[in-house]
């Protein structure tokens, strides 16, 4: 099955799949998105289980349903992503490097230098 | 809306020897359900109850919401796809063209296109067909019956996963273009868990398991880690399996873990990873004695 891995859900997956695409700009706002039929033979799933997906998105405001034409990325959907996902960043991914740091006796000084060469030679800025 | 299937407190005994034991089951309509179980769990008598070519012992099993034995309207929107299916020794050719006069949807499009995907030769008598081939003529029967009810009972024996994974894949096209009710009894359970909407898992007779396919995941889990974590994480909780290395341990608990115990276990530093739908099995006869002692 292509990308898709134990664990979560299938239709969270599927949903989360789909915000990469919008958050990358692959989907761009106003464009259709696959259809439930289009990812289900795709992923070799259900269709239900790829609809519950879409619907989760349909629910958050990321995708609108047009009638009878199909489903689309919503005005404002990509931004909307980036501020959920920038919420949960901390938790997601400080939270356990910390813990890894601090388990591994690097202090945070060390932690904040290391985050800054990595930043820095993958092309980031500096203030 | 009237379930397709609807099983109430059905038994059905062999002398003093239950096969199936107080099943109670409904498959709604439009749906892809698993039947799931290893030999022997009643899986083929429950199926050959519902197309009416057994009979219960006790309890009521109603198709369309009607009883299906001998009741030609009800068994008409059915196709039943058995293991090992043996067919008169006609041609190929000749058995299609038989099972295409009995389905009122067959669709002899679709069965062409099926039978040049398997590579079928139309002129060759079944007697004389390797098994795999056997079972891809029931496929193809099954799949271009497009019957309302489809019913595959280990449909694949002696097919390769090449065979297997085009089923698989016709299958899903065709039910999406024209949605049905699909019973797909197996036990090659991880190949077909992402194609299921629902799933029944039956053990010595019992169903342990009746639920939508998506709430399945959290239903067994595997917490491993440090071997003094993981006994003080589990302790008072029934344990359906222990492993240990070393100083690392695994268990399988049932679930679902509440948030406190998510985060008990991150506390502890330990992993928690959901049982698959096929390790699930292996752990049948541990969610039957939780239903009892819930």
């Amino acid at each position: 099955m292509p990308g898709l891995d134990e664990g979560t859900p299938l239709f969270v997956q599927i949903a989360e799949q789909l915000a990469d695409d919008i958050v990358d700009g692959q989907l761009a706002e106003g464009t259709r998105v696959p259809s439930t039929n289009e990812l289900a033979a795709f992923y070799r799933i259900n269709p239900a289980t790829a609809a519950k997906g879409i619907n989760m998105l349909v629910d958050d405001g990321v995708l609108e349903k047009r009638r009878g034409i199909g489903m689309f990325v919503a005005l404002g959907a990509r931004e909307q992503l980036l501020a959920t996902r920038r919420k949960l960043f901390a938790e997601q991914y400080v939270d356990p490097m910390v813990a890894e740091a601090s388990r591994l006796g690097i202090d945070s000084d060390a932690l904040v230098s290391l985050i800054r060469e990595t930043s820095l030679s993958n092309g980031g800025k500096t203030r | 809306m009237t379930p397709t299937i609807s099983v109430g407190e059905l038994t059905r005994r062999y002398r003093d020897q239950a096969a199936l034991d107080n099943v109670s089951l409904t498959v709604e309509p439009g749906t892809v359900t698993g039947l799931l179980g290893r030999n022997g769990a009643g899986k083929t008598t429950l199926l050959r109850i519902i197309t009416g070519l057994e009979f219960p012992t006790d309890g009521v099993v109603k198709v369309f919401g009607a009883a299906p034995a001998e009741n030609d309207a009800v068994l008409r929107r059915m196709v039943f796809v058995r293991e090992e299916q043996s067919y008169p020794d006609f041609r190929v050719g000749h058995a299609i063209r038989v099972a295409s006069w009995f389905y009122p949807n067959w669709n002899a499009e679709l069965a062409q296109q099926l039978l040049a995907d398997f590579e079928l030769p139309l002129d060759r008598r079944m007697r004389r067909l390797s098994r795999g081939m056997r079972s891809a003529v029931g496929i193809v029967i099954g799949l271009a019956a497009r019957a309302e009810l489809t019913l595959f009972d280990e449909p694949y024996a002696g097919l390769d996963p090449v065979a297997r994974q085009l089923f698989y894949d016709r299958l899903l096209a065709d039910f999406v273009e024209h949605p049905r009710t699909i019973v797909l009894s197996t036990h090659l359970i991880d190949e077909v868990a992402d194609l299921l909407e629902h799933v029944v898992m039956l053990d010595h007779g019992r169903v342990v398991l009746d639920a939508p396919a998506d709430e399945i995941r959290g239903t067994g889990m595997t917490v491993s880690g440090p071997a003094i974590a993981v006994e003080e994480f589990v302790a008072g909780r029934p344990v359906w399996h222990r492993q240990r290395i070393a100083s690392r341990a695994s268990a399988v608990v049932p679930g679902p873990l509440d948030a406190a115990a998510q985060a008990r276990a991150r506390a502890l530093r330990l992993s928690l990873e959901p049982l698959s739908l096929q390790q699930l099995l292996v752990h049948a006869s541990g969610i039957a004695e939780e239903k009892v002692s819930a």
